[in-house]
C-alpha cells in the first residue's frame, strides 16, 4: 500500500480496534435503533389509542435511555468504524468510496434523516399534548423506525458488496450487492434478531421504572404496567424468534455455496466448517433461550427474574459477533473480492511486483534494492508493506508465534526454508495473500523476522516514528526490456 | 528511523487506480458546501459550550444567568448530533478528492485521530449529564460538580477540533511529512495555532448570531429565560457576535500572514479581501442594530445572517483555493507517477500474457512442499527419508494422502490438503519425493 503505515504492534497491527469499534456499534445499533424504536413507537401508539398515559410515560422513559446511548456511543462508533479503517486500511476504504460512492451517499442521507427524526421525536414528545399533535408525533416515530431499518439495509449491501467475489470486478455496479445471494437472508436475520433483542431490552428496562407496588390492589399500579409490557414483549420475542430461525437457517445454508465460489480449498475450508458448525449450534441455543424467556413471559411477568433477561441478551450478542466473523472468512485473502488483497496489493499487479520487487515501487520505504548491508531494514519495510495489515511481530497474530508453531520454539529456524514457505504459503494457506515481492525481498523479510526473534524488539508505526521517504524511482523507461 | 534527515523528501505516492465517481469539480463544490454546513453546527456546539460554561459561572451571583445558561445548554445537545452527522459528507468528499494526502495525514497523527472516537463520546455523555442534571444538581457541592462536568465537556469539545485542524493543515504540506513524529509534533507544521484561534472566534461569533435569533424569535418562551426581555437577549448575543467578529480582523490577518507560501495566490487575496469587506459591512449593520432602541433591535437580523453567510462562503472558498494551490504540484506529480506505474504494469502484463504458459517441472512443483519437508531433517512435517520408507514403491499412496491428509503425529501440525495442485502434478511430486528420499538415506 502506498500510504504511511499506521501500526500497533501489540494489537495484530491494530486491526483489532476496528473489530471492537464495529462490534460495539452493531451491539447498540441492532437492539436499540433497529429493534427498540419500532417497539417504543408501537407502545406510544397503543397508549394513545387506549388512553393509557402510564404506558406513554414508560415508553418515554425507555426512549430517553435509547436516545442517550444511540446519539453518543451509537453514532460515534459508527463514525469510528470509518475513522479507524482510514488508519488501518486506507487503500481499501479509499477504493470502496470511489466505487461505491452513491451507496455511501445514500447511506448518509438516510442517516441524516434518522438523526433528525430521533431528535425531533424524543425532544417533542412532551409537547405533543393534544390528540392531533400526538398522532403527528407517532408518525415521526414510524418514520424513524423505517429510516433506522433502511440505514441497516444499505450498510448490509455495502458489506455484501465487499464479499461478493468476482462479479463486481467486471460490472462494478451497485445492484450487484443487492442481488448477492446472501443479502436477503442476512438482512432478514439482522432484522429479526434486532427485534428480539430490542424486545428483551424494553422488557429489561421496564423493570427499573416499575418498581413501586403502589396501586397494585386497585389493579392500576406500576406492577400491572410491568405485566402489560412483559406479556406483549414475550409475543414480540416469540414471533421474531421464528424469523431469526428461518432467516438464520437460510443464511447458514446459503453460505457454503458462496464459499465454494470463493475458494473451497485447504485450511480455509476446515476453519470455515468449524465456524459453520458453531453458528448452527449457537443459533439453536440462542433460539432456545429466547423461546424459554418468551414462553415464561407469556405466563407471568414474575416468572422471569430481571437477571435472567441478561442471558438471552448475552447469547444474542455472542451470536451476532459470531455472525459478523463470517465476513472475515468470506473475504480472505481479499479485502475486495478478486480485486485487492488484504494487504492492499491489486490482483493485476501481483506478478509485476514479484518480478520487479515490492520496494522498488514503494513510496514509504528506506531502500529500493535489497543488499547484504541493508537486509534487515529492507525486511522491516517489506513486513510493513506486505504483512502488517494483519500480523504483528511478537504480539497478537504475530509472525513469531506462527513460525514457532511450525518450526518450534527451541530450535534454529532454517532461513532458506522460511523464505520458501513465505513465497509459497498462499498455496496451502489459501486465506493468505501471495507474497508480493521478489526472492531477495523474501530473504530480507526472513532476516528481519530472525532479528525480531532474537531481540524481541517491538515495531513502531508511522504514527509514532514517522515515515522515511525513498527518492522516487526514475520513471520506468519504455525500452526493450519491457517490449516483447 | 531515528536520524532526522536534514532535507526532507516529498513523498510522491501512487494514487488508487480507480476513477473518481464524479467529476473533480463537482466533488470540490460539494466538499466546500458540505464542509461549511458541518462547521456551522460544530461552531454552534463549541461556541455554545463555552458560553454555557461562562454564563453558568456568572449565574453563581445572579440566578438569571444560570437560567440563560441552561436554555443555551438545551441547544447544544441538538447541534452536537447535527455536527456529527453533517461531518460525514465532507469527510466522504475529502477522502475522494485528496485521497493520498488526507489518509496520510490521518496516519501520521494516528493516535490522536483514533482518540477522536472516545473523546467525543465522553464529551457528549458529559454534555447530556450537564443538561439533564441542571435542576437536581443545583445546590452547594452539587452545583460545583455540575459546573465541573460542564467545564470538562467544554474542554474536550475545544480539544477535538484541534485534531481535525492538525490533519487539515498537515495534508497541505507533504514536503514536511518526514518531520512528523505523531500528533503533537504535527502542530508545529504550517500554521495550526492561528487557524485554531480563527476557528474558536468564528464559533463564538456564529453562536452569538444564532442565539440572538434563537432567543429573539417570537416562538421563544420568555419564561424559560427569566430576568431578560427579548430585546435584552438580542442585545447580549449581538454583542457577542459583534465584538468577536471585530477581533476576527486581528485573527484573520494573523492566519493569512502565517500561511506558508505554498498556496498563496492573487486569487486567494481577492477572495479573502472581498470576504473581509462583506465582513465589514456586516459589522457595520451589527453595530447599527446595537445602537438602535429596544423596539427596533432585531430588524436587520435576516440581512445580517445573509451577509454573514457570504462572509463564511468567502472564507470557506478561500480556504479551498489555498489548498488547491498548495497541493497542485503534489497532485500533478502523483498523477504522473501513477500513470507511469500503470504504463509499466500494463506493458509487463501484456508481455506476460503473450508468453506461452510453461509447464512446471517436478522440482518447481516440489516447492509447494519444501517448506515443510526437508531431505533428512524434520521441519514441520516428516523428512523425505522417512516418507520414502513408508511409501516405498507406492507413489499413489502419497497422492492419496496429499489429497486428504489425516493426522498421524501428535507432535506435528496437521498437513493441509494439496488437492488444488491436481492429481497429475501430485503424482510427479510423489515420484520425485521417493527419489529424493531414497537418495538422502
Amino acid at each position: 500500500m502506498d500510504f504511511p503505515s499506521f501500526y500497533m504492534d501489540h494489537l495484530a497491527g491494530g486491526r483489532l480496534i476496528i473489530g471492537l469499534i464495529a462490534s460495539l456499534h452493531v451491539l447498540i445499533n441492532h437492539p436499540l435503533a433497529v429493534g427498540a424504536y419500532p417497539l417504543l413507537t408501537w407502545m406510544e401508539w397503543w397508549a394513545h389509542k387506549n388512553n393509557r398515559p402510564d404506558i406513554d410515560q414508560l415508553a418515554y422513559k425507555i426512549t430517553f435511555i435509547v436516545f442517550i446511548v444511540t446519539t453518543t456511543v451509537g453514532a460515534m462508533t459508527g463514525v469510528g468504524i470509518w475513522l479507524s479503517t482510514s488508519l488501518f486500511a486506507p487503500f481499501a476504504i479509499g477504493s470502496l468510496l470511489r466505487v461505491f460512492f452513491w451507496g455511501w451517499f445514500a447511506e448518509w442521507l438516510v442517516f441524516i434523516s434518522e438523526v433528525g427524526l430521533i431528535l425531533w421525536w424524543f425532544l417533542t414528545w412532551k409537547k405533543a399534548n393534544t390528540p392531533e399533535k400526538k398522532r403527528k408525533h407517532i408518525k415521526i416515530g414510524v418514520a424513524l423506525s423505517i429510516m433506522s431499518w433502511l440505514t441497516m439495509a444499505l450498510i448490509v449491501a455495502v458489506l455484501g458488496f465487499m464479499m461478493k467475489p468476482g462479479e463486481w470486478n467486471q460490472t462494478r455496479a451497485f445492484w450487484d450487492a443487492m442481488t448477492n445471494p446472501l443479502y436477503a437472508p442476512q438482512l432478514g436475520f439482522r432484522t429479526f434478531i434486532a427485534l428480539m433483542m430490542g424486545a428483551v431490552f424494553v422488557w429489561f428496562a421496564t423493570f427499573f421504572f416499575t418498581k413501586s407496588k403502589r396501586g397494585y390492589e386497585q389493579g392500576t399500579g406500576p406492577r400491572q404496567l410491568r405485566n402489560w409490557v412483559v406479556y406483549r414483549m414475550s409475543h414480540v420475542v416469540l414471533v421474531s424468534l421464528l424469523g431469526t430461525y428461518l432467516f438464520g437457517t437460510w443464511y447458514w445454508s446459503a453460505i457454503p455455496e458462496t464459499m465454494k465460489a470463493n475458494s473451497s480449498v485447504a485450511l480455509l475450508t476446515q476453519e470455515f466448517m468449524s465456524w459453520h458448525g458453531q453458528f448452527q449450534s449457537l443459533l439453536g441455543w440462542t433460539i432456545l433461550v429466547f423461546a424459554f424467556i418468551g414462553l415464561g413471559g407469556l405466563g407471568s411477568s414474575f416468572l422471569i427474574p430481571r437477571w435472567a433477561l441478561l442471558i438471552p441478551s448475552l447469547m444474542g450478542i455472542w451470536l451476532l459477533g459470531h455472525f459478523e466473523r463470517a465476513r472475515e472468512f468470506m473475504r480472505k485473502p481479499w479485502v475486495i473480492g478478486e480485486y485487492m488483497y488484504s494487504n492492499g496489493v491489486h490482483k493485476d499487479e501481483l506478478a509485476f511486483l514479484q518480478s520487479e520487487g515490492l520496494l522498488k515501487h514503494a513510496t514509504y520505504a528506506k531502500h529500493r534494492e535489497v543488499t547484504e548491508a541493508n537486509k534487515v531494514e529492507c525486511g522491516k519495510d517489506v513486513f510493513m508493506l506486505a504483512c502488517s495489515r494483519c500480523h504483528s511481530t511478537t504480539g497478537l497474530n504475530g509472525v513469531i508465534e506462527k513460525f514457532t508453531a511450525m518450526y518450534g520454539a527451541d530450535k534454529d529456524w532454517d532461513s532458506g526454508g522460511m523464505a520458501l514457505f513465505i513465497q509459497g504459503m498462499h498455496q496451502t494457506r489459501t486465506f493468505m495473500p501471495p507474497f508480493p515481492g521478489n526472492d531477495k525481498e523474501a530473504e530480507a523479510l526472513v532476516a528481519f523476522i530472525q532479528q525480531v526473534r532474537a531481540t524481541r524488539e517491538s515495531l513502531p508505526g508511522a504514527q509514532s516514528t514517522g515515515v522515511v521517504v525513498a527518492p522516487p524511482p526514475a520513471p520506468p523507461a519504455m525500452t526493450a526490456s519491457s517490449q516483447p | 528511523m531515528t536520524m532526522i534527515p536534514l532535507l526532507a523528501t516529498t513523498p510522491i505516492p501512487r494514487d488508487l487506480p480507480l476513477p473518481l465517481p464524479l467529476p473533480e469539480g463537482v466533488l470540490i463544490v460539494l466538499l466546500v458546501i458540505f464542509f461549511l454546513v458541518h462547521i456551522l453546527f460544530v461552531n454552534l456546539m463549541v461556541g455554545g459550550s463555552v458560553l454555557v460554561t461562562f454564563f453558568e459561572w456568572l449565574g453563581r451571583k445572579d440566578a438569571r444567568w444560570d437560567r440563560l445558561a441552561a436554555a443555551i445548554g438545551r441547544t447544544i445537545t441538538v447541534n452536537k448530533s447535527l455536527a456529527v452527522v453533517m461531518g460525514i459528507g465532507p469527510l466522504l468528499c475529502i477522502n475522494l478528492v485528496y485521497t493520498m494526502q488526507w489518509y496520510s495525514a490521518n496516519t501520521l497523527t494516528g493516535h490522536a485521530w483514533l482518540m477522536i472516537v472516545p473523546l467525543v463520546i465522553v464529551a457528549f455523555l458529559l454534555t447530556y449529564l450537564h443538561k439533564y442534571k441542571w435542576e437536581s444538581w443545583s445546590q452547594g457541592g452539587w452545583k460545583w460538580l455540575h459546573q465541573l462536568v460542564g467545564l470538562a465537556a467544554t474542554l474536550l469539545l475545544l480539544f477535538v477540533p484541534l485534531i481535525f485542524l492538525a490533519n487539515v493543515n498537515l495534508m497541505l504540506f507533504p514536503g514536511e511529512w518526514e518531520k512528523v513524529r505523531g500528533f503533537f509534533s504535527s502542530l508545529s507544521i504550517g500554521n495550526v495555532l492561528p487557524r485554531y484561534l480563527h476557528f474558536i472566534a468564528a464559533s463564538l461569533a456564529m453562536t452569538g448570531l444564532f442565539l440572538a435569533g434563537w432567543f429573539g424569535r417570537e416562538g421563544h418562551e420568555i419564561e424559560n429565560t427569566p430576568g431578560f426581555t427579548r430585546p435584552e437577549l438580542r442585545r447580549i448575543f449581538y454583542k457577542v457576535a459583534a465584538y468577536v467578529t471585530l477581533a476576527q480582523f486581528v485573527f484573520g490577518p494573523l492566519l493569512l500572514f502565517t500561511l506558508p507560501a505554498a498556496g498563496i495566490t492573487t486569487q486567494l487575496y481577492v477572495i479573502i479581501v472581498s470576504g473581509a469587506l462583506v465582513g465589514l459591512l456586516t459589522l457595520w449593520l451589527l453595530f447599527r442594530e446595537l445602537k438602535s432602541g429596544d423596539e427596533r433591535i432585531g430588524r436587520s437580523y435576516v440581512p445580517i445572517c445573509v451577509l454573514f453567510s457570504f462572509v463564511v462562503l468567502g472564507m470557506g472558498s478561500g480556504r479551498h483555493v489555498y489548498r488547491q494551490a498548495a497541493l497542485a504540484p503534489h497532485q500533478a506529480e502523483i498523477k504522473e507517477r501513477t500513470a507511469h506505474y500503470a504504463a509499466a504494469l500494463a506493458a509487463f502484463n501484456k508481455q506476460r500474457a503473450a508468453a506461452p504458459p510453461v509447464e512446471q517441472t517436478p522440482e518447481q512443483l516440489f516447492m509447494n512442499c519444501a517448506a515443510c519437508h526437508a531431505p533428512n531433517v524434520k521441519l514441520v512435517g516428516p523428512p523425505l527419508t522417512e516418507i520414502a520408507q513408508i511409501y516405498a514403491g507406492n507413489p499413489e499412496g502419497i497422492v492419496a494422502w496429499a489429497k486428504a491428509p489425516g493426522k498421524k503425529r501428535p507432535e506435528l501440525p496437521q498437513m493441509p490438503p494439496m488437492i488444488h495442485l491436481g492429481e497429475a502434478n501430485l503424482r510427479k511430486i510423489a515420484e520425485l519425493m521417493l527419489e529424493k528420499g531414497k537418495a538422502a538415506q
